[in-house]
């Protein structure tokens, strides 16, 4: 069961990695976040059932309901549907999510786990989550896509930390999440105001401010 | 008695190979509300053609007589190699795997030249699609092979489907389903079904298919149909064997009556779909094509390790 | 008792949100600074014997008490600019002079609440003996610097404000990676072992060295993006120079800081593991990159306010280069000298900026006639900042050269000197041009309280560079000690 979980959280990576439309994004991310909060239901551990249901109930919470409730409002607000130009294409987007899966099975056969894990693939599936978020951010040039990319790079990190370190200090998962949480809020916050200084949310616009460009460029 | 079993098998392809077809349409007149043409429509439609003349233009050459029968010839040899269900196949050696595709290939090649030696332009573009799209589909299918085979172990397609039959599951039956997924839309492809190609469409500009069975006639129209009617169980072969209740065991009437349920649920399936989806922009095809090899690459990448 | 540096800031900051008395939020930020830098010097250079560790996750060792000292001196002298400038900008809204455009300045409450909590939250990260923590920690200083830099409303200032969100919290997520390999190396001695330091440097505790050295590459990439090293370095120019100038001084002089220290966290559990030399060549690479990358773009620099950002990238990288030639205690004083020279270019830089309405260098001459106290301070300030004795950054820096003189490989030395020689001609070219010369302006600003808190800071670091007196001396070597350096 872990083991469709895991190729499900692939399938999502690709998906988001070849859909330009926004919203589309935000529906995936949140199947995405939901499927990373039942992981632990799947682990073998000693962990005491009441915690275990708790973390589920807050990571289920907070990673499929509000931060995509948030980012879903955002995009209402700022009205962008969908990625106008995008630096990498959807074809060559995709392929890059198979280079990273293939990146991240490889890095994870050089850092054998010390420890029995309920899967082998969990290392890379999580290695492989964070570079499709990572190469989410640096290939939109739409604001709100990079703070999606944002969310999947920590969805994958949360994965690996869960999956792995689940027996750590509650505290601390708890504070990871609560910090994403707080992040994407003021990225949220950010793009607001974005729209309403630029009339648009491209960051390839704002590029008032560079060292390499000529001194003429200055946007809008 | 037992050896010969899979040539058995073989007759019953050839024979129940263009009611598949005809599953499909009437699962589309289903959908429809319509009556929908007899099942054995196909049967019909080519013992109509065979008995008919054919008119060749004088700008073609050999290549567009010889090319139905060339087809026909290369998918026959590729049937040879597919094993039925708990039956082996009639012929098989490690690496035949490559050997149906590139008999399919040559089969889809034949087509090509003998769209390309009419000297029409309108042909010229539909074989310049058919092309472009095999490009990808084919790509694909090789993947989807070297996925099964890291999965089974085995190199033939006699080994991956009859040998390893039901432990091929084993390994890891999430990625086989995406495999069974990515097996699906090859099929879809390389049939020219929808999303990829409508087969009803009557519009010139946009058949691909279409276009090159357009200039034949008599014989020749009634190869094609029959070799393509072959060709889409070849590929609903595929998926259909790794499906195959092995567990079963059954006698040969059985195991024959389980995959040809199986191919026609294929069938029907496409009949759906068919009915329920509307067909791809043709800037959309290699996109779509693209996503089904990422996740071939990925069901590999999954499997290798 | 240590826990008051991080709960009085934390408790004044959200005061300070709902002061609605400007008078009074600027006197509660100016108190509670004081407080703070009179205990945390108070703590560094007069260690209580019994160092209080172990209350949860909290604690103050040598290396904390060093960096909270240097920092909260720093955040005096900003807090007391803070309060001149702030009651300036409230008398008339400004115009930037390239656009022609009104702007507004956020709301004063938020700006000296996230000031408090700023100061709160790098307190955190120095009390910190969690890496979990330190993590939080850095994150929330992140977030909370963020309005900070968008205090002038206006397009150029939220193109910088969202690159270094964007930037930083990617690179505090890839630090948050190294934690979790961190975690995995440490499982070797039982299933949730928590990652503190002082369990993890406890006797007989060994981690995995691949993990360890994995965990060591993110955690130096992603605090690295944090503390400006290059090629991660991207966002620094932008969010120091739109920032207002308070808020430049303290990310350049403090925030690096605290996310060195981050790193640095790190390299003493990979220092008693036996990874010393493979951290020591990482932190060689990026120290050189970051010193070449701005020295390239100190020559020819047309914003004075990138120019000491780039400054500070190049600090940075010397940082990193001490530690790798080995001299822990040479870091560590260029780190003081660093925030505290800094601090005051950037004050001063603010004078600049509103007696001559203009962030360019072109636009900016004659200082020394107009504003002669400004002149004055600026003028010293970049050469000290560039290592002219006797302020104390020379100091640091020749103990630095010492160290990598005696490393052997004696192309160390030169590039040093030689990216040094880059960025000296660079800068002083600059500030001579500056500072010189017939006025651009007729008239400029003679206020002489915005400058004091610049004043003091140029003469802190005076006294850095003349004397050591023994407590100092002991607080430097005792932070120092931790690293695994000599003198």
């Amino acid at each position: 069961m872990l083991d469709v979980i895991l190729m499900l959280l692939v399938l999502f990576n690709l998906f988001s990695l070849g859909s330009t439309r926004i919203s589309a994004s935000i529906r995936v991310v949140a199947y995405q976040g939901a499927a990373i909060g039942v992981v632990p239901l799947f682990l073998p551990g000693k962990i005491p059932g009441g915690i275990l249901v708790t973390i589920v109930l807050v990571t289920l919470l907070v990673k499929a309901g509000i931060l995509p409730w948030f980012l879903r409002y955002a995009q209402k607000r700022v009205n962008v549907r969908r990625e106008e130009k995008p630096f990498v294409g959807a074809s060559a987007s995709i392929l890059s999510g198979v280079a990273a899966l293939g990146t991240a099975f490889f890095i994870s056969s050089r850092l054998p786990i010390p420890f029995a894990v309920a899967s082998p693939f969990i290392v890379p599936v999580a290695l492989s989550v964070s570079l499709t978020g990572f190469f989410i951010i640096i290939s939109r040039a739409e604001a709100l896509s990079q703070v999606i990319g944002y969310l999947i790079l920590e969805n994958g990190i949360y994965l690996f930390g869960i999956a792995l370190l689940l027996e750590q200090p509650l505290l601390v998962e708890l504070g990871m999440l609560l910090d994403v949480f707080v992040g994407i809020f003021v990225m949220g916050i950010t793009v607001f105001h974005i729209s309403r200084e630029f009339e648009h949310t491209d960051t390839s616009r704002l590029s008032g401010l560079a060292d390499w460009l000529p001194e003429v460029k200055r946007s809008e | 008695m037992n050896n010969l079993y899979p040539l058995f098998n073989v007759i019953i392809a050839l024979a129940a190979a263009p009611l598949m077809f005809g599953v499909i349409n009437r699962i589309k007149a289903f959908f429809a509300g319509r009556k929908g043409p007899p099942l054995l429509q196909l049967y019909f439609d080519i013992w109509k053609l065979l008995r008919k003349g054919a008119v060749y233009s004088r700008t073609t050459g050999i290549f567009f007589r010889l090319a139905p029968s060339a087809g026909l010839i290369a998918v026959l040899t590729a049937l040879l190699f597919i094993p039925c269900g708990a039956y082996p196949a009639v012929l098989f050696f490690p690496g035949d795997m490559v050997l149906v595709v590139y008999l399919l290939g040559a089969q889809r090649f034949c087509m090509l030249l003998a769209a390309l030696d009419t000297g029409s332009s309108f042909e010229g573009m539909g074989a310049g699609r058919d092309a472009h799209f095999s490009v990808f589909s084919e790509a694909v299918l090789f993947l989807c092979l070297a996925a099964m085979s890291a999965a089974s172990g085995s190199v033939s397609l006699n080994g991956m489907l009859f040998t390893a039959g039901g432990r091929i599951w084993q390994v890891s039956p999430p990625v086989l389903v995406v495999v069974v997924f990515v097996l699906y839309i090859v099929l879809l492809a390389e049939n020219y079904r929808v999303p990829f190609d409508d087969p009803n469409t009557h519009l010139e500009l946009t058949m691909i298919h279409e276009v090159m069975a357009l200039d034949h006639g008599g014989p020749d129209l009634a190869m094609l149909e029959y070799a393509a009617a072959l060709k889409f169980w070849i590929l609903a072969s595929l998926p259909a064997g790794l499906l195959f209740p092995h567990g079963m065991k059954p006698d040969f009437f059985g195991n024959a009556a389980l995959f040809l349920g199986l191919i026609a649920l294929t069938a029907a399936l496409t009949g759906a779909l068919e009915s329920c989806a509307a067909r791809l922009r043709l800037v959309k095809v290699p996109q779509m094509l693209t996503a089904a090899a990422a996740l071939s690459v990925v069901a590999l990448i999954f499997l290798a390790k | 008792m240590a826990i008051l540096l991080f709960l009085v800031p934390f408790a004044a900051g959200l005061a300070a949100f709902v002061i609605k008395s400007d008078r009074l939020r600027r006197r509660l930020l100016f108190s509670v600074a004081c407080a703070h830098a009179v205990f945390s010097l108070y703590l560094c250079l007069f260690p209580s014997g019994g160092e209080d560790y172990r209350w949860l996750w909290f604690g103050l060792d040598a290396l904390g008490r060093y960096f909270t000292a240097v920092f909260s001196l720093l955040f005096l002298c900003a807090s007391f600019y803070a309060v001149i400038y702030l009651k300036e900008e409230k008398s008339r809204p400004r115009e930037k002079k390239e656009e022609g455009l009104l702007f507004n300045n956020a709301p004063e409450a938020a700006f000296t609440g996230c000031l408090l909590v700023f100061l709160a939250s790098m307190s955190l990260l120095a009390l910190s003996r969690h890496f979990g923590l330190i993590w939080i920690a850095m994150e929330a200083t992140t977030l909370v610097s963020a309005p900070l830099i968008y205090f002038h409303r206006q397009r150029s200032s939220l193109e910088a404000t969202w690159k270094y969100l964007l930037i930083c919290s990617v690179g505090i997520a890839l630090a948050l990676f190294g934690n979790l390999f961190l975690a995995v190396s440490a499982s070797g001695q039982g299933p949730g072992t928590e990652i503190s330091i002082d369990r993890l440097l406890g006797p007989g505790v060994r981690l995995d060295p691949l993990w360890l050295k994995a965990g060591f590459i993110f955690v130096l990439v992603g605090y690295g993006t944090k503390m400006g090293l290059a090629p991660m370095h991207t966002w620094l120019p932008d969010a120091h120079s739109e920032a207002p100038s308070v808020a430049s001084a303290l990310l350049s002089g403090a925030l690096l800081n605290c996310a060195f220290l981050a790193i640095l966290r790190f390299y003493q559990l990979c220092l008693a593991n036996g990874l010393g030399p493979f951290c020591r060549e990482l932190f060689l690479i990026f120290g050189i990159l970051s010193m070449a990358v701005a020295a390239v773009f100190i020559i020819g620099q047309s914003d004075y306010k990138r120019l000491l950002a780039y400054s500070s990238v190049e600090h940075m990288g010397i940082l990193c280069f001490a530690v790798a030639v080995g001299t822990a205690y040479g870091s560590m004083l260029q780190a003081a000298n660093h925030s505290f020279l800094k601090g005051a270019l950037f004050i001063c830089a603010g004078n600049i900026l509103a007696g001559f309405r203009s962030k360019k260098i072109a636009d900016v001459r004659g200082i020394a006639h107009i504003m002669p106290w400004a002149g004055v301070l600026w003028f010293a300030g970049i050469l000290a900042i560039c290592g002219m004795p006797p302020f104390g950054a020379f100091l640091s820096e020749w103990i630095i050269l010492k160290a990598a003189f005696s490393s052997g490989n004696l192309w160390l030395p030169a590039v040093y000197l030689f990216l040094l020689g880059v960025i000296f001609i660079g800068m002083t070219g600059t500030g001579i041009r500056m500072t010189f010369g017939v006025p651009s302006i007729p008239e400029g600003k003679k206020s002489f309280l915005s400058l004091l808190p610049a004043l003091l800071l140029l003469l802190l670091s005076l006294f850095l560079g003349i004397y050591m007196p023994a407590a100092l001396d002991g607080a430097v070597s005792g932070a120092a000690a931790l690293l695994g350096g000599q003198g």
